[in-house]
């Protein structure tokens, strides 16, 4: 059982949390083209090696930025959202 | 050497003097007609239909590790062609009835064992949704039954009913069963190495040779080689590969798990799948429980498992047969898959000219080999969609028009 950070609640089992999404994609504006909105909704870069994704602490309903190595499952620090830049 | 009853009761007589490697172990050339990336099922049987269906012998398949380590090699071999949606249907169906002739076709035994299939039914409700399924399979051409608890329990008597979540059928598919993933792997790679086509292993895949905006070859561990045409299979590294071609895939990798167990007397002859657990068996011919269950929830490369997952997938199979909670556990592994937002595979242009995919099969493309790899060589060869993998192109993404096999076959993830 790996143990993630949640910036709320402290170090808690793996099983508490839910992978949301990977962190910094912007939505287009409104009329943008069928294949930017694609791009926003499904295309992901899923890197092998470092990470920054965004994570939910089921228990406590917080989202926040998790990095990580996705090759190690080491994990480098949480921060919560609200908040970031 | 062909294999044959013959050639083995000669070689028998002979002292098994005359087996020969089964593959060449050819040094690359600087060019070649057409490339295929990965030497899993899909681009082994890629190049194997490149060659004998297209006449295009000029081909080699680039490796980084050895021919079918990847998924092939970790695969726990259900195959079978149980999908809703009419594109899901032809796709499989195709990849069945190839399997079908596997065997005779490559001169190399893959063990295709149709042993037939349950998807359990947990509830009244679940079996009228399992009648839909059926009935969408039937539809779409594919055998199925739909079998009452009591078929259920006389087909296989060591199932257990009334466990944590009770069965109260469920559908069966009698073609469905299980192959020799290894098998697959290396039948494939004799038959395309008879052809005339270069199985290049320990070489890998170090970026792409780009020159007026088209894919004219690849950068790799041995140096570059150039090709008129370059097809990916590359499972759970499609995104690597894509980051390297500069272009996007809507691809996430996650570890799937995998165990085996002791050997045993033969005591389940056909594979059984409970939705609500997630967990699925089956017994090799060597007598080992070969079972598995849903992905590990957390974006990963890492090729081994989480705990947790562990658990509720040995607990599911522990509520699903109470007699096999004492058989040992001999190994256990993961493998990284390619998991695309509506669970179907993406095969098609990848957005570089000149490079086509063969990807996103997820947690279910052994089963799909020989189609994939037939579907693959026809892009690759004419440069254009067959009717089979028109609908399974990325612009699905664009369109909107996704075959959503998660929502509709109850796929686990
Ligand atoms: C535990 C587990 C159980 C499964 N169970 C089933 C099942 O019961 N039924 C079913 O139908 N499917 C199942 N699957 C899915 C199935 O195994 C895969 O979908 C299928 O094997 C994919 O085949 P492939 O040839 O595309 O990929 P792979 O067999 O993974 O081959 C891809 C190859 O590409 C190579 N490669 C990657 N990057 C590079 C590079 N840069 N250069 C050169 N080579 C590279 C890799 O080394 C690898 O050998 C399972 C998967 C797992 C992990
Ligand atoms: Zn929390």
């Amino acid at each position: 059982m790996q143990r993630f950070d949640c910036p709320f609640c402290g170090p808690r089992p793996e099983t508490e949390f839910h992978f949301a999404a990977e962190a910094g994609k912007t939505r287009p504006v409104r009329d943008c083209s069928d294949a930017d909105w694609a791009a926003y909704l499904h295309m992901v870069r899923n890197a092998k090696g470092a990470v920054c994704e965004i994570w939910v602490h089921r228990p406590c309903r917080e989202m926040f930025v998790m990095e990580r190595d996705s090759a190690t499952m080491e994990v480098q620090g949480s921060t919560a959202l609200r908040g970031a830049p | 050497m062909s294999y044959s009853t013959l050639s083995l009761f000669w070689g028998g007589l002979t002292g098994h003097r005359h087996w020969r490697p089964a593959w060449r172990e050819p040094a690359p050339k600087a060019e070649y007609d057409a490339i295929v990336i990965g030497g899993g099922g899909h681009g082994l049987a890629t190049a194997y239909y490149l060659a004998k269906l297209h006449g295009i012998t000029r081909v080699a398949v680039i490796e980084k590790g050895w021919l079918g380590g990847g998924n092939t090699g970790r695969n726990t071999t259900v195959i079978r062609s149980n999908y809703f949606h009419p594109e899901s249907a032809a796709l499989y169906d195709l990849a069945v009835r190839l399997y079908e002739g596997l065997s005779v076709e490559l001169n190399y035994n893959v063990m295709f064992s149709q042993r037939g299939m349950l998807v359990a039914a947990h509830s009244e409700a679940e079996m009228e949704l399992a009648a839909r399924q059926l009935n969408a399979m039937r539809l779409n051409g594919v055998d199925s039954e739909l079998l009452s608890r009591r078929q259920v329990r006389k087909r296989i008597p060591l199932l257990n009913l009334d466990g944590r979540y009770p069965i109260e059928g469920g559908v069966w598919q009698g073609r469905a069963g299980t192959g020799r993933h290894d098998a697959v792997a290396w039948g494939y790679a004799r038959a395309t190495d008879r052809l005339g086509v270069d199985l290049l292993q320990q070489t890998e895949v170090t970026g792409f040779l780009i020159e007026g905006g088209r894919c004219t070859g690849v950068e790799t561990s041995r140096g570059t080689i150039r090709a008129g045409v370059v097809g990916a299979a590359v499972a759970g590294h499609s995104s690597v590969l894509a980051g390297l071609g500069g272009y996007a895939l809507p691809i996430t990798s996650y570890a799937l798990q995998a165990f085996v167990t002791e050997p045993l007397k033969p005591c389940l002859d056909c594979v059984v799948l409970a939705p609500a657990h997630g967990t699925y068996v089956s017994q090799s011919d060597k007598g080992g429980l070969v079972f598995g269950g849903g992905l590990d929830r957390i974006p990963s490369y890492a090729q081994r498992g989480t705990m947790p997952v562990q658990e509720q997938v040995i607990a599911g199979l522990c509520d699903m047969f109470p007699s096999f909670a004492k058989v040992k556990l001999l190994r256990h592994w993961g493998g990284i898959v390619d998991v695309t937002p509506d669970s179907s595979p993406i095969i098609g242009p990848s957005g570089l000219p000149g490079l086509y995919l063969n990807c996103g099969w997820g947690t279910g493309g052994f089963k799909a080999i020989p189609a994939g790899g037939w579907l693959l060589a026809h892009l690759m060869a004419t440069g254009a969609h067959h009717e089979i993998s028109r609908p399974f192109d990325l612009d699905r993404f664009v369109t909107g028009r996704l075959i959503d096999e998660g929502a509709a076959a109850w796929i686990a993830h």
